[in-house]
């Protein structure tokens, strides 16, 4: 066998039991494997959100023209987004609750921009199964907090948008925005 | 492979003869779903389902390539070329319809296939493989199922997905990024869509892969039957052909029967009419339920109420629900009772038709409005969905006294019609 090992290439083996083969195979198989690692990322990374979408990732929102009391519903990411300029009737409602009492315990301050109290800005999907609760527009119940209402399956939040009766577990998403002039704000 | 009695395919005709010698594709046809295949005497017509799935199968391939030939996948066109189908080309409508309500008579099938299997104990030994790989095509079945009913991206296609994918999302950590990579975006859009129809189209072959080697890995053993006893010889067997693709001629025509009755007088009796209304990302159906199909899984993921320990209620649901169909991967190695058919298991028996009401009950609860006490019943029958796999069957298994079981397949037939001088005593035709 020695003469054909010879032949082969192979080669006597060394101290240590390891032929050139073993390295050879080894060394192969690592390269392709490598090889088809890099080639699998691509063929995953496609499925991730393209440029365009990435593009429509932040959305800026113009808020002169919200009135104390009014909300608009737009859109943030292809989900609705309610922006809201809280009373201050509405503001001291909120205030008027102990944290600790809620089911997710969070002040209004938590949930706002420093100084911009009055400005509540919040997802509009229902924490419990993404439904679009009611409230945003002109005459819609608001549920009996005065908030928002989701109604497939009751779930009421108050004034500070924070979930107070029904099944949803959460408060309202507060997305990441930053005010970049008193009347406009960059979400995302 | 097969038995030695087995008849063997002889070709007389000279083109048959070289054919066979270049390619013997006809030999294997023969061999599988022919003369070439010894079935045991004695199936009854729940035997039929497994070919009524196939039949199914070729239905939505059929109407599915059809409808993918006047469909646009984009989420601006989508719903309107399916309306369009449905109005102006010539049989779209029909097309449709059969695809849509072909997908829920493919689950009948396939659910009457699989308690089939259940109540006669198909899956054990030597059917291991024969049960896993029919969990497979049932997994692959839903996958298609969800991502077809995306297609004509009405509103309950648009939040179907997106609750459904937001299944992904209860994940911790890396949830949310698997869900936007599902989607393609941060909420289904139209990157979604064409993913979808992508894999909507793949699958179904992926899925006919899958059942040939179901059907290889079921012609290895040979099939089962309801006495559950082994072929012991050739009285025991008839061929495939023909006795079996009568039977299951037979039954093919009461199917397409069933199916027409719903396809031409019912054609929306399982849909939604919100499915009517395109996708309105900024307005929730009032009540978003998945198709009936789906119902039992979607009560178990929502049976969670509360949080367990660290673990938010909405992950249990989900791993709960995935849970429940990987549970039936394990079935053949916890039911341990040597034997299979539920006929000589009179404990076993019971519990079979009270898993049946329950996953019914479970079934019932997935449609009913997320309130009690529907809520509480959904606990309890998900409860018990497990205990029956993980602790009942494990026990009656060990505990259980079994009828005395026939000494052959014929003599459990012979019994039956009153004949007891062995082979020669033909079944008398009906």
């Amino acid at each position: 066998m020695a003469s054909v090992e010879q032949i082969d290439g192979t080669g006597p083996s060394g101290e240590d039991g390891v032929r050139r083969r073993d390295f050879i195979n080894i060394a192969a198989v690592s390269f392709a494997g490598v090889g088809a690692v890099a080639v699998v990322l691509p063929l995953i990374d496609q499925m991730n959100p393209s440029a365009d979408v990435l593009a429509l990732a932040s959305t800026e929102v113009d808020l002169s023209a919200i009135q104390p009391g009014q909300a608009i519903k737009t859109t943030f990411r292809s989900q609705p987004l309610f922006v809201r300029q809280l009373t201050p009737k509405e503001i001291a409602e909120a205030d008027k609750v102990d944290p600790s009492s809620l089911r997710d315990p969070q002040t209004l301050e938590e949930r706002t921009v420093d100084g911009k109290k009055q400005w509540l800005v919040t997802m509009g999907v229902c924490t419990h199964l993404g439904c679009v609760p009611l409230g945003a527009g002109e005459g819609e119940n608001r549920g009996e907090f005065g908030g928002y209402f989701c109604p497939c399956h009751g779930s009421s939040y108050d004034t500070a948008a924070r979930i107070r009766k029904g099944p949803a577990p959460k408060n309202l998403e507060v997305p990441k925005y930053s005010f970049t002039s008193d009347t406009a704000i960059l979400v995302g | 492979m097969s038995f030695p009695w087995a008849e063997q395919y002889t070709p007389k005709h000279p083109v048959m003869q070289w054919v066979d010698e270049k390619l013997p594709l006809p030999r294997l046809v023969y061999n599988a779903v022919g003369a070439g295949y010894p079935v045991p005497r004695n199936l009854n017509y729940f035997w039929n389902f497994g070919v009524l799935a196939g039949l199914a199968l070729v239905i939505q391939i059929v109407t599915g390539v059809i409808m993918a030939m006047h469909y646009g996948a984009n989420d601006l066109v989508a719903f309107g070329t399916v309306e369009q189908t449905m109005r102006d080309v010539n049989a779209g409508w029909l097309m449709r319809y059969a695809h849509a309500n072909g997908a829920s008579f493919f689950f009948i099938v396939v659910y009457l296939h699989i308690f089939r299997g259940l109540y006669f104990g198909s899956y054990k030994a030597p059917r291991e493989m024969v049960w896993l790989l029919g969990l497979v095509i049932f997994l692959l079945m839903m996958a298609t199922a969800f991502m077809g009913y995306v297609l004509p991206w009405g509103q309950m296609s648009y939040w179907g997905a997106k609750v459904i994918t937001g299944l992904f999302g209860a994940i911790p950590v890396v949830g949310e990024p698997i869900q936007t990579w599902l989607l393609g975006g941060f909420a289904p859009g139209n990157a979604s869509l064409n993913r979808f129809f992508s894999l909507h189209f793949l699958l179904p072959f992926v899925i006919a892969g899958v059942i040939i080697l179901h059907i290889w890995a079921l012609h290895i053993p040979g099939s089962s039957n309801p006495t559950g006893v082994e072929v012991k010889g050739p009285q025991d067997t008839v061929p495939f052909h023909p006795y079996y693709t009568a039977k299951d001629g037979f039954g093919a025509g009461v199917f397409l029967i069933a199916f027409s009755i719903l396809l031409f007088f019912a054609p929306n009796f399982l849909g939604h009419p919100d499915n009517y209304i395109e996708a309105n990302p900024l307005s929730t159906p009032a009540h978003i339920v998945p198709e009936w199909y789906f119902w039992p899984f979607y009560a178990i993921l929502r049976a969670f109420t509360v949080d367990f320990f660290f673990i938010p209620a909405k992950l249990l649901g989900v791993l709960a629900m995935f849970a429940s169909i990987l549970l039936l991967f394990f079935l053949p190695w916890l039911d341990t009772s040597p034997v299979r058919s539920g006929r000589y298991r009179p404990m076993f028996r019971k519990f079979w038709w009270i898993l049946l009401a329950d996953v019914a009950v479970l079934g019932y609860c997935g449609v009913a409005p997320a309130a009690e006490p529907f809520v509480m019943i959904s606990q309890i029958a998900a409860a018990y969905y497990f205990a029956h796999f993980l602790i009942i069957l494990p026990l009656i298994s060990r505990f259980e006294k079994p009828l005395p079981l026939p000494g052959s397949i014929t003599e459990a037939v012979l019994a039956k019609y009153g004949k007891t001088d062995g082979e020669s005593a033909a079944v008398p035709a009906e």
